[in-house]
């Protein structure tokens, strides 16, 4: 139970974190952030398919995550999930086609050998 | 561009320490809430009217939000390095409030996050990909 609940919720939030992504880089820099001027960007938003489709694996992911955290310690449910940093950097690279820096590349496996120590 | 630069960098630190708090007080008031064990589908439903898992619900909308408006102008791989010192401020708040357990072990891999998150944080732009404007962006996501 315990790790097919991490399997689904390494999937949902990595397909759902990059079509997030997508889908803001589409909307542009929020740089107003009045009431109209939210309620404007939030019109646009949920007429965006990436956010669309986003919000549904990330409610996907929350559900999954509901499970875990009632049969894990918060101390090994949060990190054991962070594997989605390795995959998501990846597709930053080749999906989202991000400049990853060694300095980037660097910080990411630092993170990840440290989510991995932590979850152990 | 300098003060574009100062501008940018300035808006990611805020809208930064917004989703890591977000974040890491929404798990905490979630696994508080939490029953010891969901059995049927409806029990996933129900348990969301507990008054802490509801508070970790509004916090959790808040983060979602929050990384929504951060990845508007920041980079995916900039913001998941960065925002992952709350995967260390999580499993501290574990161990102050529910008394969970932190072995050696896991304080070396706190220290390596933390490293990890000084490393991107400091010496990278957020962003590596010109911004577009939001009406121009808008259109090309339909």
């Amino acid at each position: 139970m315990k790790w097919v609940a991490i399997g689904i919720i390494v999937a949902a939030t990595a397909a759902g974190e990059v079509m997030q992504a997508m889908g803001m880089r589409h909307h542009g820099e929020i740089r107003d952030f009045r009431p109209g001027a939210l309620g404007r960007a939030a019109a646009l938003l949920v007429r965006n398919r990436f956010v669309i489709a986003s919000v549904v694996a990330m409610a996907i992911s929350f559900f999954a995550n509901e499970g875990l955290l009632s049969v894990a310690d918060l101390s090994f449910a949060v990190p054991a999930t962070a594997v989605t940093y390795a995959i998501e950097t990846v597709l930053a690279k080749y999906v989202l086609k991000e400049h990853v820096s060694w300095t980037r590349w660097t910080g990411a496996s630092l993170v990840i050998c440290g989510v991995a120590l932590v979850s152990l | 561009m300098d003060k574009e630069h100062a501008r940018l960098r300035a808006k990611t630190w805020l809208f930064a320490v917004v989703v890591i708090l977000a974040n890491v007080c929404g798990n905490f008031c979630m696994k508080r809430g939490m029953p010891e064990r969901l059995t049927g589908p409806l029990d996933y439903i129900a348990v969301l009217f507990r008054p802490w898992v509801s508070l970790g619900v509004l916090l959790l909308i808040l983060w979602m939000l929050a990384r929504m408006a951060l990845l508007s102008w920041a980079d995916l791989s900039y913001v998941l390095p960065v925002t992952s010192i709350g995967y260390a401020l999580a499993a501290l708040a574990g161990s102050v409030f529910l008394h969970e357990q932190i072995s050696a072990r896991r304080w070396a891999g706190i220290a390596l996050i933390v490293a990890g998150v000084a490393l991107v944080s400091g010496r990278s732009a957020p962003n590596t990909i010109r911004a577009k404007t939001a009406a121009a962006g808008a259109e090309g996501a339909r």
